[in-house]
């Protein structure tokens, strides 16, 4: 038998975050994308539960333009795990009419998983959302609690956010209310890599070397799918051996040159790495404040 | 993780809105290799549109937009970087009294303080508030960067001047086993950051990051009694581990090893420690900060909010209990008002019988007869509980020594109590 528990005093605290939620709320959920950030949020569930079942379904929102690599993904994970699925479809809100598509070069449904997650946990009245975002992605999550309330709409105000005092976490709400909770948010991007190396974790494959069909844009590369990124004429789709550093849709998620095959090459270019994880995400370079507006809009 | 995966160093940071604070703080981003090219580019872009012909470092670091505009940082922001040694998260607060609930929080997660002295100012109000912060939380390690030399010519006697200062506060302090290192260092010029420099030579200690370096945790965690908290409790009901019953949350204070006496509470009941364990592995025993499960030999009820402790090494019992509240909600705390008091996990209702006096928290020791406390005040208060909570005081045991009191109608965290 192992002599004493080694301490990883971030796997001790993602851990116990989870556990204080099964605590203190009725029906807290998973917000899942299929991303390496996800599916570390639902590897320490695993281990915070064992040997019992994770006691929270997940939701993925699905923009419909996910990489279809995720997708498979999430479906494998979800039967391996003897987990319950709900989707929630942004393609119907905008069927609906409730939103609308962007149009033009840059358009991406980002925007829109907004008010399908609104949607989602009013339907399903959950009163807690886990979520795997880190305060070290993007200034605006660098001062987001581990608790975060949101009010009826999702809505996210900086001034008035609970202190979080040592780690005793208050998650009491109104009817109504809503937690957003952020397992991993002391966690960097490396940190989450090297977990993924360690645990030796399945993750989509699109996050390793892989040939691709792409196009080049104001220096950066986009998967050549043309049925969900726009691609002018003059911008020539070429075959290049990329992976992708960070999951969003295919959309406005650009791709990487790299010869990283596997997690070990992964994490060595992680951590060689001069440009943040989010540099790559043209969602967030829109404004330098684009992030803190969205989540005063509701978004995750 | 890649080698770092047992080292995370959690620092805080305070000093007042000019006194670099901000800017030391991406000064140590810089010289570590932590900010990235994108980073970087909207530094200079952000620095150019200023019209400054340096790099304000101080933009890496502020966050919100409202702030950013006003020039002051406002909350708490963890910012992360990390050495080939180990990862390090700051948290970063204000320095101004109007935030002294935010420095608490910030500390109040923190292993090592930075307090910063803008060296043409000294020993200032803020300087003391922010030492006696850090002993009310009991930090063990404080760096004081005496910051701004080269605006005083990097003068040896000045900066001397300026610790003997700052030891005249030591000497009145309660916490005697506090270690406090000086370093003198210029954070728009690097200087003593990370890279020593001749300006400097006549320092012969380290620079700030060679010292941050070499602290090692085992010097600066508190030992303390075992106090093992349940979060939630594990029972599978299925074919393979039918009768498993696991009190599943994170150790504090002290070790824990399989077959220890211990006594659950509040029921009191006396029982051992049959199995340890994290995820899918048995220990035989556990230190303190992990997160395992435990299964006890008898079958005794227990349930979240529960205490499990050494027979041995019981904590104190009480339904009233007297602490030092830090109170931080806008809403004043008065005597006769009800909240919830949340020890750990366990949550309780409580009555605030009295309030005895505001504490100054210039270190003088001052204190003031109120009829309330306002955001931002430290008192001395004593609660009545509804139930007995299983406490001890947080000068021995941090862990099980603090609680935060909850508003019950806006279901705020109004304050945070360390108790007596």
């Amino acid at each position: 038998m192992n002599e004493k528990v080694i301490n990883n005093p971030l796997e001790d605290e993602a851990i116990y975050i989870c556990r204080e939620v099964a605590g203190q709320f009725d029906k807290p959920v998973i917000l899942f994308s299929g991303g390496k950030d996800s599916i570390t949020l639902v590897r320490l569930a695993q281990k915070a539960f064992y040997p019992a079942k994770i006691p929270f379904p997940l939701l993925h929102i699905d923009t419909g333009h996910n990489f279809p690599e995720t997708i498979e993904f999430r479906d494998q994970l979800v039967k391996e795990l003897d987990l319950e699925l709900h989707v929630h479809y942004v393609q119907d809100n905008i069927d609906a009419g409730n939103v609308q598509e962007e149009s033009g070069k840059y358009a991406s449904r980002n925007m829109l998983q907004t008010d399908s997650l609104l949607q989602a946990i009013e339907k399903h009245g959950f009163d807690a959302c886990i979520g795997g975002a880190r305060r070290d992605e993007e200034k605006a999550r660098a001062k987001e609690r581990v608790f975060s309330v949101r009010d009826d709409f999702g809505q996210w105000d900086e001034k008035n956010q609970r202190p979080e005092v040592f780690d005793m976490l208050n998650g009491r709400i109104d009817f109504g209310q809503n937690v957003r909770v952020f397992p991993i948010s002391n966690w960097t991007e490396l940190d989450v890599w090297s977990y993924i190396q360690q645990e030796k974790m399945e993750i989509p494959s699109i996050y390793f070397a892989h040939k691709r069909k792409v196009f080049e844009r104001d220096g950066m590369i986009w998967s050549a799918h043309d049925e969900y990124v726009f691609r002018e004429d003059d911008e020539l789709v070429v075959e290049k051996i990329v992976r992708f550093r960070t999951v969003g849709d295919m959309s406005c998620t650009a791709a990487v040159e790299s010869l990283a095959f596997d997690i070990d090459k992964v994490v060595e270019e992680i951590a060689a790495s001069s440009i943040s994880e989010r540099g790559a995400r043209i969602d967030d370079k829109r404004s330098e404040a684009a992030m803190e507006k969205r989540k005063q809009q509701g978004y995750f | 993780m890649v080698g770092n995966k047992n080292k995370v160093l959690k620092l805080s940071t305070a000093g007042s809105v000019d006194d670099g604070k901000s800017t030391l703080i991406g000064r140590i981003l810089y010289d570590t290799h932590s900010l990235t090219d994108d980073k970087l580019e909207a530094i200079e872009r952000s620095s150019k549109q200023k019209g400054y012909d340096y790099l304000d470092f101080s933009l890496a670091t502020d966050g919100l937009v409202a702030e950013r505009e006003q020039g002051i940082t406002i909350d708490v922001a963890h910012i992360y970087f990390s050495t080939p040694n180990r990862s390090y998260i700051i948290a970063d607060t204000p320095g101004h009294v109007e935030y002294t609930r935010n420095m608490v929080t910030g500390t109040s997660t923190s292993q090592v303080s930075i307090i910063l002295i803008d060296a043409r100012k000294g020993v200032i109000e803020q300087t003391k508030r922010h030492f006696f912060i850090n002993n009310l939380l009991r930090t063990k390690e404080i760096v004081v960067a005496v910051n701004k030399m080269d605006l005083i010519d990097f003068n040896q006697e000045k900066y001397n001047a300026i610790v003997e200062d700052f030891k005249l506060l030591i000497s009145g302090s309660d916490y005697q086993n506090q270690n406090i290192t000086f370093i003198p260092v210029s954070a728009l010029h690097g200087d003593n950051v990370v890279d020593k420099s001749e300006n400097l030579a006549w320092f012969k200690g380290s620079t700030m990051m060679e010292h941050l370096e070499n602290i090692r945790l085992e010097d600066i965690q508190e030992e303390a009694k075992a106090r093992f908290q349940v979060q939630t409790v594990i029972r599978p009901k299925t074919e393979e581990f039918h009768d498993f019953r696991g009190y599943a949350g994170k150790l504090k204070g002290g070790e824990l090893k399989v077959g220890d006496d211990v006594t659950v509470l509040p029921s009191g009941r006396k029982t051992q420690i049959k199995t340890i364990s994290f995820f899918d592995q048995q220990y035989l025993s556990a230190s303190k900060g992990s997160s395992i499960t435990i299964t006890l030999m008898d079958d005794v009820n227990v349930s979240r909010g529960d205490l499990i402790v050494k027979s041995a090494e019981l904590p104190k019992e009480s339904k009233t209990i007297m602490a030092k509240i830090c109170w931080m909600d806008n809403k004043p705390l008065e005597a006769a008002s009800t909240y919830f008091l949340q020890h750990g996990v366990k949550l309780v209702k409580s009555k605030v019988k009295s309030i005895n006096h505001k504490i100054s928290t210039d270190t003088t020791g001052a204190t003031e007869k109120v009829s309330q406390l306002n955001m931002n005040d430290l008192g001395l208060v004593e609660i009545q509980l509804a139930q007995p909570i299983h406490f001890d005081a947080y000068d021995e045991n941090k862990g099980n020594g603090a609680f935060i009191l909850v508003d019950t109608k806006s279901n705020t965290t109004a304050g945070v109590g360390f108790i007596l």
